[in-house]
């Protein structure tokens, strides 16, 4: 079992680590990067908690190859704030209170944000049908999909003036 | 274990060759690296073939598209080329799993991974669908229904390379449709899966049909008589209750927590009319055809 070398762009900085072949991207962000705010619900694709983007697209975490990051761009919760600055996303899930025990929180915000970069003004049923593959088991849902969809509502204004 | 991602598709065919031991094709990975996190295998070596920039694009071809083996659904999902000409087909990619599963899923690893439930399979079957295969001894040119010989077995051999799924040029006024029965509405495997493509002329008589069932047999099955039995026909009562017997009579289904035999069964006809249904509205709305020819 050979370790492999990977050099990669995690949140725009330049990054190189060693893993095992059969380690997965979530691991190597958690236990070798301590960029733990990725989390791991179910390592099976399941519940999207681990959600992170590789080059632009939504993906598991804990479905991707450590290995497979090479010369990718990996985008995780850590980047999503400007500085101290949260994401309009962050801000209104806190101010929606959509989060209770918060496991599926940093997944839910890496999705959500993927679906307003693609579409700044979805309906409440492409919410939902967008973040299907992220569970949540206190919330009830509602919560955040009202905080996706203010957000939506908050950032066309801020564009438009 | 060993990984490796080779540039080129002889680059992946000669380390498969070579290679000792058990080898498994990385394209994806929503299958296969669910199994590896399990620990329900443990490969020597795992070959990526994302790396090879020939099958990670969608190309036009005589009319038609040619997948290659690492585009993922999304890709495919957002090709408004492929929307255009097989929209059953990229429906039926566009079901598989979650947002974040469709980022990376291909419907070539849907194939290859051999599940009588694999949803864009049906889709494909009934698209007439050709897979280019591979290997030491060169090309192989293998219609998608003979992929398929049982729940995750392949007629691919282990040294073989899945290149592209070939997806053709229709006549016009042709349509195809997939629909899925699943007990919730998203993140599930179907228990039933219908896809139908077909040809209508001139005076709405359906000329050609192709019926392809999932989830009811050991494999997707390519039901000719259900075909035949909306061929000639105006899509009408009658032809589709026909439709819905010989889908149904093919059905083979096993009993578990998802469905019934009795209730696959049933179901299959059920659906089977419905797609038929979608797939001529698309037929007769689509008179220009070969949409894919210029572009
Ligand atoms: C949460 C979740 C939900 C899902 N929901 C659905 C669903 O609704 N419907 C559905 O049909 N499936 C579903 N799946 C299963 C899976 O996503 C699909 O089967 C997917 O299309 C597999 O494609 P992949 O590229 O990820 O395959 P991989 O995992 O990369 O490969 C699958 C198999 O095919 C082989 N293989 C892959 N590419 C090649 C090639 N080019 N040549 C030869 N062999 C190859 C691999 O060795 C492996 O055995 C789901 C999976 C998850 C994790
Ligand atoms: S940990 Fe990756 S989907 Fe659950
Ligand atoms: S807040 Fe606890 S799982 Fe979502």
């Amino acid at each position: 079992m050979t370790n492999i070398q990977v050099s990669t762009k995690i949140n725009g900085d330049n990054c190189e680590f060693l893993c095992r072949p059969e380690e997965t991207l979530l691991e190597v962000l958690r236990d070798r990067m301590g960029l733990t705010g990725t989390k791991e619900g179910c390592a099976s694709g399941d519940c999207g908690a681990c959600s992170v983007m590789l080059d632009d697209r939504l993906v598991c975490s804990c479905l991707v190859l450590g290995a497979e990051a090479q010369g990718r761009q990996v985008d995780t919760i850590e980047g999503m704030a400007d500085g101290g600055e949260l994401h309009p996303l962050q801000r209104n899930f806190i101010e929606h209170a959509a989060l209770q025990c918060g496991i599926c929180t940093p997944g839910f915000l890496i999705a959500a944000k993927a679906l307003l970069d693609k579409n700044p003004d979805p309906t409440e049923t492409e919410v939902r049908y967008w973040l299907a593959g992220n569970l949540c088991r206190c919330t009830g849902y509602d919560k955040i999909v009202r905080a996706v969809l203010h957000t939506a509502e908050e950032m066309r204004g801020t564009e438009l003036g | 274990m060993n990984y490796q991602a080779p540039t080129t598709i002889e680059g992946a065919v000669s380390l498969l060759s070579e290679a000792s031991g058990n080898t498994r094709i990385l394209a994806g990975g929503t299958d296969i690296i669910v199994q590896l996190n399990g620990e329900h295998i443990d490969p020597d070596l795992i070959l990526d073939i994302k790396r090879i920039n020939e099958v990670c694009n969608i190309s036009a071809e005589n009319g038609g598209f040619r997948i290659g083996a690492g585009v993922s659904c999304s890709q495919l999902t957002e090709h408004q080329g492929v929307m255009d000409l097989w929209p059953g087909c990229a429906e039926a990619a566009g079901l598989i799993g979650s947002t974040q599963v469709q980022g990376r899923a291909t419907i070539a690893g849907n194939l290859c991974n051999g599940s009588p439930a694999a949803d864009s399979v049906p889709a494909l079957v009934a698209a007439q669908a050709i897979v280019r295969l591979i290997g030491p001894d060169g090309i192989r040119e293998v219609p998608v229904e003979n992929i398929p010989t049982g729940p995750g077995q392949t007629s691919i051999a282990p040294s073989e390379i899945l290149h592209s799924i070939f997806l053709p040029s229709t006549p016009s006024r042709s349509g195809d449709a997939y629909l899925r029965f699943i007990p919730r509405t998203e993140m599930d495997i179907a228990v039933v899966g219908v896809g139908i493509s077909l040809t209508l002329d001139e005076s709405d008589i359906c000329t050609a049909a192709r019926v392809a069932l999932g989830a009811v047999a050991k494999t997707v099955l390519l039901v000719e008589e259900a075909g035949a039995a909306l061929i000639g026909s105006k899509i009408d009562d009658n032809a589709l209750d026909q439709l819905a017997l010989t889908a149904s009579a093919a059905c083979n289904p096993i009993d578990d927590k998802r469905g019934t035999i009795e209730f696959r069964t049933k179901i299959a006809g059920v659906l089977a009319k419905r797609v038929a249904l979608i797939a001529a509205q698309r037929a007769r709305e689509r008179v220009t055809g070969r949409i894919g020819e210029k572009s």
